[in-house]
């Protein structure tokens, strides 16, 4: 099942400039996983040593929070969107 | 200049003084840090503030430009823009009556060219984008920010984008129109729009997204607000203050901003006790204040105080920590009790607030009811924005009564006898 991975600006240095990679994997671990394994950098900026997302980091699926959803558990449809942003910005 | 470097809030990496706003590390959020060094001498820095125009450049030395404020004299950014802040610090004491304190002051910034608090933060961010050279301001907006984009890139001549909820009220959307942005409306929450406009920004780096790559230059705009508090004040710091959440940036910059002159000597004593104020239908930072919790679980927002109703607060964690740390809180009231609020400022100070501000009252009121406040502790007031752009909250909160041209009618009606 291959699942479209954005990259936000300030992780592109990690996948080489990529945007935008294709991912197997049926729950946000497993996309979030297959991330880690292609671009090794990335695990530590994203996750905290118990394996959690460190709190500035939002994770939407097809643009809903995933903390709205079942969180890391959240299944992917195939043909999905996972977007990984920086939770710092806005301020209305 | 002062400005030094931006650093991380998490885990202190620094960075270049460029349109960066995450740390590449640890995904924390970029700080402006100053080297304060030069100002050994409060006395001399006091001067050299009272001599200053009265607006938000007065405080130059404390916000992150690398060179003068924008104006005729500065060569690299000459138009000035709107004239921002030093706005009123009022004595509300009619109010603090009616809540059984004695010492309520009322900061009115909806004296502001577009009548709230975001035309300082604007003011900030744009005179920085304009030094590093960027030509179009953009923005995610609850409405009082795409005001202000709007208008100071009308001023200054650069041009803008300003995206909001398509539930917007009607006021703020035609008073952001007016200036002639591209206005950009998004089916969805606020909280879309943020995300939407995080990922744009990242297509567009030639834009400067006030609030999102800007914001660590945007959010010490907000410092203004303590630093003409304590200046008002004859340079003391009040003993609390409240202020109205949404993102929590601008209660976290007025912490900072207070904390900064104290290490400097600008001013004595201690650090405010900072209330923050939420209305019940998107109260992340309130719930978590409650719960013990010191992270945000993020909510759907459902309030009449659509400027605050961001429901994944970028700034909830720094605010749980700094109201636990001043010993105040973060406190949440109904959209019932925000229009009593709006209702109850009105009448006894004069001042129409939009949403935000009824919040902010209506949270002084339960304070003052619970009997979390002394009496004779000097108590500010923040009014973020003008009650003009939220018409609906009062809509119905009043009789009217429309008679014939005649006198006979007005007696009638009002039932009044007539003077001699």
């Amino acid at each position: 099942m291959a699942v479209a991975v954005k990259i936000p600006l300030a992780l592109r240095p990690a996948t080489g400039g990529e945007s935008e990679v294709s991912l197997e994997g049926a729950t946000v671990r497993e996309v979030l996983d297959a991330l880690f394994e292609r671009f090794g950098e990335l695990r530590e900026r994203i996750s905290d040593e118990g394996g959690a997302l460190r709190r500035f980091v939002n994770v939407y699926v097809a643009g809903e929070d995933i903390r709205f959803l079942e969180g890391l558990e959240t299944p992917v449809p195939d043909g999905s969107e996972l977007t990984i942003l920086p939770a710092v910005a806005g301020g209305a | 200049m002062a400005v030094e470097k931006l650093k991380c809030k998490e885990c202190g990496a620094e960075y270049p003084l460029e349109a960066l706003y995450v740390c590449e590390r640890c995904f924390g959020p970029l700080e402006a840090f100053y080297d304060h060094a030069e100002h050994s001498d409060p006395e001399e820095l006091r001067r050299r503030i009272q001599a200053a125009r009265e607006d938000v450049w007065r405080y130059a030395d404390f916000l992150p430009l690398e060179g003068p404020p924008p104006g005729p004299g500065n060569r690299a950014i000459p138009h000035a823009g709107l004239p921002v802040g030093w706005t009123p610090l009022m004595r509300a004491d009619r109010l603090a009556e009616q809540l059984g304190l004695r010492n309520v002051y009322v900061k009115n910034d909806t004296a502001n060219p577009t009548h709230s608090f975001k035309d300082r933060v604007v003011a900030v961010a744009s005179a920085r984008a304009r030094e590093l050279g960027f030509t179009a301001l953009a923005c995610a907006s609850t409405g009082n920010l795409g005001n202000a984009v709007a208008a100071q890139a009308a001023a200054i001549g650069l041009s803008s984008y300003v995206f909001i909820p398509a539930d917007l009220e009607e006021q703020k959307v035609l008073a952001t129109g007016v200036y002639g942005t591209n206005l950009v409306e998004v089916r969805g929450t606020y909280d879309d729009v943020n995300r939407l406009c995080t990922e744009i920004s990242a297509e567009h780096d030639d834009w400067a997204f006030v609030n999102i790559n800007m914001r660590p230059y945007y959010s010490e705009g907000s410092k203004t607000v303590a630093f003409e508090i304590a200046e008002q004040l004859e340079w003391t710091l009040p003993d609390r203050i409240v202020v109205p959440i949404a993102s929590g940036s601008l209660f976290t910059k007025i912490a900072r901003g207070c904390d900064e002159w104290l290490a400097l000597g600008l001013v004595e004593g201690a650090s405010p006790i900072l209330h923050g104020a939420q209305a019940t239908g998107c109260a992340p930072v309130a719930n978590a204040f409650a719960a013990g919790a010191d992270f945000c679980q993020p909510v759907k927002p459902d309030t009449i105080a659509k400027s605050l109703a961001i429901g994944n607060p970028a700034d909830g964690p720094y605010v749980l920590d700094l109201a636990r740390r001043s010993g105040g809180s973060v406190e949440a009231v109904s959209d019932e009790q925000i229009r009593e609020g709006i209702g109850l400022l009105a009448q006894t100070t004069g001042i129409f607030t939009e949403t935000a501000g009824g919040v902010s009252t209506a949270v002084l009121a339960e304070l003052a009811r619970r009997g979390a406040i002394d009496p004779d502790e000097r108590v500010v007031l923040l009014i973020t924005g003008d009650g003009l752009k939220t018409l609906d909250a009062v809509r119905g909160r009043f009789t009217r009564r429309a008679i014939a041209p005649t006198v006979e009618a007005f007696e009638e009606t009002f039932a009044l006898g007539v003077a001699a």
